[in-house]
This record gives structure tokens, sequence and C-alpha cells, in this order.
């Protein structure tokens, strides 16, 4: 099983910045019901793109930094970073096939 | 993971859960989807005082979690995931989801609603941006800022309330002259200091460079314009039901509400709907789950018929 992993203003750099392949950031916080309802498709994201894209989670009230740094201000909020960049964004809850199309689009 | 049920529930709310509750203790083989986390919109609310039964309150979210354990301890089944369509395979109903296709004899369709947006210039562009839909999720970021609440209802009140916790100014923006919510709540927000309210008045744009900076306000009386400089601004006018999936599928009115009878029967034999996806529905969380219970005797009638 490929889960989404933790991310942290400490190993975001690290993880997210300088990751080879794109990573898909969920920025979301434990009293967001709607961050609580994009878990399990985020799950089947990792799953289905491992290898590909990776899933990660940041949680905005525990990383006020990395979450400043990018503006958030809504959560759920989901951001692909490609070579470092933000490519693409995605903010409340969105249905899987939406996250689908945002994902194929930052592979090509 | 069984594909083959005997009542499929869509929606872990209030009207999902008790309805699952009634099928699984009437031993019907009963599967529950629900999109992500169970308790429905009721699980937003801090601090829920109108659930008969709880007499100091209780969290919505640990209501939900209660009515949750109450129906799985009798057989209950639960899939975290989406559903995308319902199709009819002669008596069959085929319920599709990203995790598979899924069949039963019965389908309540309890799957709830969402907020309404306001449809005015910057609303979109800002999303994300300062214009906010769920104020448990984002009044964190508001800190000692100035913030609007757009409504005038129990959900709107409740939600400026929980931002006094957070901004330093919270106003109140309602298209008429009193409020909808509930007494109670009302006396809880007159008495706040934080709280601020402009009666009558319309936002007809979100403006700011980055992220919201001002609303143009129009009062609908007098017809004078105003601007109001905040930082966020939390919609909160009402709700829409989320059945776009099942269009072409089951009757429903002009604002997308599925049509039932007394019985929570829709025109299609062997589908119900219950809770506030439904037209005509009060719109509580007490009111949702007797519409489930409601939906799951009869589902258990429509079975064994």
């Amino acid at each position: 099983m490929n889960k989404p992993i933790v991310v942290d203003d400490a190993s975001f750099d690290q993880t997210v910045l300088q990751s080879k392949t794109p990573v898909l950031v969920d920025f979301w916080a434990p009293w967001c019901r709607p961050c609580l309802m994009a878990a399990p498709v985020l799950e089947e994201l990792a799953e289905e793109y491992a290898g590909r894209i990776t899933v990660a989670k940041l949680d905005v009230d525990q990383n006020a930094r990395t979450a400043a740094k990018y503006g958030i201000m809504a959560i759920p909020n989901l951001i692909i970073f490609k070579n470092g960049k933000p490519v693409s964004q995605i903010v409340g809850y969105k249905p899987k096939a939406e996250l689908k199309r945002d994902l194929d689009a930052a592979l090509k | 993971m069984n594909k083959k049920y005997e009542v499929i529930i869509i929606g872990g709310g209030p009207a999902g859960l008790s309805a699952g509750l009634y099928t699984s203790r009437a031993r019907l083989n009963s599967l529950l989807i629900e999109r992500g986390v169970v308790g429905g919109q009721i699980a937003d609310a801090e601090l829920v005082e109108n659930y008969p039964g709880f007499p100091e309150g209780i969290s919505g979210a640990e209501l939900g979690q209660l009515m949750h354990q109450q129906a799985t301890k009798y057989g209950l089944q639960t899939l975290l995931t989406e559903v995308t369509g319902i199709e009819l395979q002669g008596e069959k109903k085929v319920v599709a989801t990203t995790k598979g296709s899924f069949t039963a004899k019965a389908v309540i369709i309890a799957s709830g609603s969402e907020r309404l947006k306001l449809g005015i210039p910057g609303e979109e562009e800002f999303t994300g941006k300062g214009v906010s839909y769920c104020a448990t999720c984002d009044a964190f970021f508001f800190k000692e800022q100035p913030v609007a609440v757009v409504g005038g209802g129990d959900a709107a009140i409740t939600e400026a309330l929980h931002l006094t916790k957070f901004a330093s100014r919270v106003i109140v923006l309602h298209r008429r002259n009193q409020l909808r919510a509930s007494r109670i709540l009302q006396e809880k927000a007159f008495s706040e200091p934080k709280i601020e309210f402009l009666w009558n008045t319309v936002v007809e744009e979100i403006e700011g460079k980055d992220k919201v900076e001002r609303l143009r306000l129009r009062q609908v009386i007098t017809g004078e314009k105003s601007t109001l400089d905040v930082s966020g601004v939390f919609v909160s006018i009402g709700l829409t039901p989320g059945t776009d999936y099942l269009k072409g599928v089951l009757p429903l009115d002009a604002a997308g509400y599925v049509i039932t009878n007394e019985k929570m029967e829709t025109e299609i034999p062997g589908i119900f709907a219950a809770g506030d996806i439904r037209l005509s529905s009060a719109r509580q969380a007490i009111t949702a789950a007797g519409d489930g219970v409601t939906a799951a005797i009869y589902a258990e009638k429509f079975i064994s018929r």
C-alpha cells in the first residue's frame, strides 16, 4: 500500500521542493471536516499514482510557516508542486475526477 | 469486498446513519457509502444544543460518531468513497462509485446538501483567498483581522459566533432587517461585542489585489452604496442539494431537490430519499434522522413485499 506521507516545516524543502517526481500537498487541519472528507480520496490517489506522484499531507496548525509561505487562507487546499514550483491548486473539497485531471496534467 | 447488498444508503449524516441503524436491525444486509467522514453537516457544529437527549449539548462530530457506532453495532457496513451515479437494471439498482459498482434491492439517498454561492464578481476569483464557505475550517487564518459573514440563518450566526474567537471584528451582512436564526442564537450574537450587523445589505462585489481587501455593498431599501474593508468573507446564505449524480435518474425540482411522498419514496420503486436532499425537508439533524428511519421502514417493506 502506498500511503500519503506526512511533511512539516522542516522537511518541506527536501521532501516536496527537491522531489524529482511531482508532489501533491494536502494542506489540512484536524478541525476541518472537508479535509477529513478528502482524506480517503487522497489515499486512493497515493495508491493509483504510486511511483509517479507523491501525495503529502501538511497540517497547517502545526506548520504555519509553510502555510503562510504559500498564502493558504482556506482548507482543504491541494497544491501540486513540480520541480519545486506550484503548478496547480485546488481549494475546497472537490470530486476525485477533478483531482485526477490536475494530476494527469502535471504529469505531462 | 461484497458487491451485493439488500440496501445501499448514500450519505453518512443523521439521515443515512439513522436509516442504517434501522435497516441493520431489520437484518437487511446494508452498506452505507460516505464521501469521507461520517456525521454530515452537523459534524461542523461545535455544539449541538437542539438534538433531544443531550441536555448539555453535544459536539456535532461526536453525535455523528455515536450514531455511526450504534448502527455499526448492528451490522451496518461503511465504505468511504464517492458515488458517481445510479443505474437501474430491471429491479436491481446499481450504484457506481470510484471504488467500483455495488448493487442493491433498495437505495436510500441521504447525501445532503452543500453551500450556495453568492454569484457575484470576485467570489470565484478570491475563493481560498479570503472568500470561504466554512468558518470552522478557515477562521484560523483570520486571527486579529476584520471579517464579514453574509447571511442571517442559524448557520450564518453560528459561524459569526465561531469567528469571534479569531477575528478582530465580525460584521454580519443580511439582506433583510431581521435574522432568520433561532432566537437563542440571536440573543448570543446580539450580546457578543465583536459582532456588528449591517441590515438590508447585500454584497455586490468582492475586491482586492491578491486577496480579499474590501466588499462593495448596497443598502437594498435606500439603494445607497458603500464599501467595507475586510480580510475575509464567509458566505452562509443557504444550501443547495448535491444531486448532480441523480440527474436523469430521478425527478428533481428546479433547485435540484429530490421529490418524495410521505413514505420517503421517490418515483422509482425501491429508491428512497431522506434528509436535507429531500424537497420540503425542515433541514434539521433530528428531522433528517426521522426521514432516515421512515425511509428504512418502507425500504424493508419494499424488499419483503
